[in-house]
């Protein structure tokens, strides 16, 4: 069954000065559905996100929403959009109530409309105890919730999340996480912007990667895997010093370079088969007397195949305490 | 995080995708809504509210008790002369916080929020600057007060002195639509901050202010003659104390006009165009 996507974008560039923030960008969003925009820093992620709602016109190419021109039809876009970003768009000085009940006036809903509709996206978010507080009294994850709430009111067919969880909690994250899915079930469409691949993998139908502005990928998580045709092979080496010397060793039987991760004494790489390349990268290791804590194979991450498409991680190094966690999760 | 329903008709059949158009009763509404917002702003920081009037109380007991006595106006009072110049630095005082609040807004993504909704493009600014004159009236409410406690006394009808009151306001309105440009083209509170002290020195201190245009130097009084707010005040002043206004006050009004016209286009384009 085809269905006209929610949104779609034709050979988008958006230049800033000297930086060419969005290059001949293409991308479609079916109804009902999550598409997921991943990519690191800079990667023109929000700026691709400002274009589709209205907040930047773009130099070039075309894009709809719900089938309004995002250029010719701006102000009929914005009555049938939500959009909730990283920063957490809530006035401090106004309690919970006040911030929602102002979204909904200024999305022309009826006073009892947006009255109701206040109590209830308040109580679906968890923050009925604290509706009448001030928002500076409230915490980060609350921020988050009350924004996606605010985002809400209009009960748009179309919502945009730039980067949603970017320093939440991992609790907070899971219940963002749920409350995303119930949106999709009950028939919103859902562009999400995210640098976590895990974040992608688990609410995106389809990912698109992009990287310096570029769509470099775009498909399934499985068929973004499919695409690094093999396996991880990885290995944990006792002592950090060994690391290097691990990686030189291992190279030989890899199909690209070695990724170093030396905070957690790892290496890692795709290769072409399975168990030959792991008998033999384990005997070179062996045959080197290096210690090791764990050698194996495994099915590719996003991370890898992020890796192989653009020769950098998707995350920024290792200051990230949600980084860290995640990548002990996975080695244990 | 109850998983629940939900909200009323979120079921995908249910959603409106129709648009409703911008009416002008939408758009009232909608200044309506934001001007409610920042009055309660306004209200949860009574401290910003106790500063802005004490900084021109201080400036006029200075001028009154400090160097007022020094200085010599023929055919006035001293203090009759300079409340109204403090009236008109307490709005252009106000002012400045117009331009720190945008910037503000911008940075924490309050106005890409806002950008996004279906609001009316002019409804955030009028929002702003409506309740930011209302500040203004409170400042000035407690600084005819302050000034009758001084020995600053009306001598005009009490039509031509309201008429006063409400030229400075209006003066202060229009110049918030200045400031809320600043705010918009620096981006930044803090510059923000400092840049709109600029056009408060020159306003406020190269005009009739404080001292009367002919003690300044030749080649400066032919600025401080004819700028806004020395014709602003010098009919303000008329308008108080009585003697000819007509002159003074038709080029006060025509600036008033002028710099609401320009700033309220100048803002519109930068808020259409913000960006962090």
């Amino acid at each position: 069954m085809t269905q006209a996507p929610m949104i779609e974008a034709e050979a988008l560039t958006k230049r800033f000065g000297s930086t060419l923030a969005l290059d001949d960008v293409t991308v479609r969003a079916p109804a009902g559905q999550v598409l997921a925009l991943l990519g690191p820093n800079g990667a023109g992620k929000t700026t691709l996100v400002r274009v589709l709602t209205t907040l930047l016109t773009p130099d070039s190419g075309r894009a709809r929403v719900a089938g309004f021109d995002v250029v010719a039809n701006a102000s009929a876009i914005r009555s049938v959009i939500g959009l909730a970003g990283q920063y957490a768009s809530v006035d401090e000085l106004l309690t919970g109530r006040e911030n929602l009940e102002l979204a909904g006036l200024l999305y022309h809903l009826g006073k009892p409309v947006y009255r109701l509709r206040a109590r209830e996206a308040l109580e679906r978010m968890s923050l009925t105890d604290v509706a009448d507080r001030p928002v500076r009294t409230y915490s980060g994850g609350m921020r988050r919730r009350l924004d996606l709430a605010a985002s809400l009111i209009r009960q748009p067919p179309v919502l945009f999340l730039d980067e949603p969880t970017t320093g939440l909690d991992p609790r907070t994250r899971n219940e963002l996480w749920l409350l995303i899915s119930e949106l999709v079930a009950e028939g919103t469409t859902v562009l999400l912007t995210t640098q976590y691949m895990d974040e992608a993998e688990h609410l995106a139908a389809a990912i698109v990667v992009l990287d310096a502005g570029q769509v470099v990928a775009a498909g399934t998580a499985d068929q973004l895997k499919d695409r690094l045709g093999g396996n991880v092979l990885e290995v944990r080496v006792t002592h950090r010093a060994d690391l290097e010397r691990a990686a030189a060793l291992i190279a030989g039987t890899g199909s690209a370079a070695p990724r170093l991760e030396p905070e957690l004494n790892k290496a890692s790489m795709p290769v072409k088969g399975g168990p030959g390349e792991l008998i033999a990268a384990g005997r070179a290791l062996e045959d080197a007397g290096v210690a090791l804590d764990d050698l194996g194979i495994r099915r590719p991450s996003l991370d890898d195949v992020f890796l192989a498409l653009t020769g950098h991680a998707a995350r920024p190094g290792n200051g990230d305490e949600r980084t860290g966690r995640r990548r002990k999760e996975r080695t244990a | 995080m109850t998983g629940v329903t939900g909200m009323t008709g979120l079921a995908a059949g249910q959603q409106a995708t129709q648009p409703v158009p911008l009416t002008m009763r939408l758009a009232l509404r909608d200044i309506g809504g934001i001007t409610r917002r920042n009055l309660l702003r306004i209200a949860r920081t009574p401290q910003l509210v106790f500063v802005s009037i004490l900084q021109p109380t201080i400036i006029l007991l200075l001028f009154r008790f400090v160097l007022g006595g020094a200085i010599h106006i023929p055919g006035v009072d001293y203090v009759d002369y300079v409340v109204p110049g403090i009236f008109l630095e307490a709005v252009l005082l106000g002012g400045m916080t117009t331009a720190l609040a945008l910037a503000q807004d911008l940075q924490s993504g309050m106005i890409d929020r806002f950008r996004s909704l279906p609001m009316a493009r002019s409804a955030f600014l009028a929002g702003r600057t409506l309740a930011d004159l209302s500040r203004g009236v409170i400042a000035l409410a407690a600084l005819i007060g302050l000034g009758a406690a001084v020995g600053f006394r009306f001598h005009n009808s009490a039509g031509a002195c309201l008429a006063g009151v409400a030229l400075i306001l209006a003066f202060g309105y229009a110049m918030t639509w200045a400031y809320a440009a600043i705010g918009l083209a620096v981006k930044d509170p803090q510059t923000a901050q400092m840049a709109s002290i600029l056009p408060m020195f020159v306003l406020f201190f190269a005009s009739s202010a404080l001292v009367p245009v002919s003690t300044m130097p030749g080649w400066l009084q032919p600025f401080a003659r004819n700028q806004p707010a020395t014709v602003t005040i010098d009919s303000v002043r008329a308008l108080f104390e009585g003697g000819p206004v007509y002159h003074d006050l038709w080029q006060a009004v025509a600036w008033c006009g002028g710099i609401f016209l320009v700033f309220l286009a100048v803002s519109l384009r930068l808020y259409r165009r913000a960006t962090v």
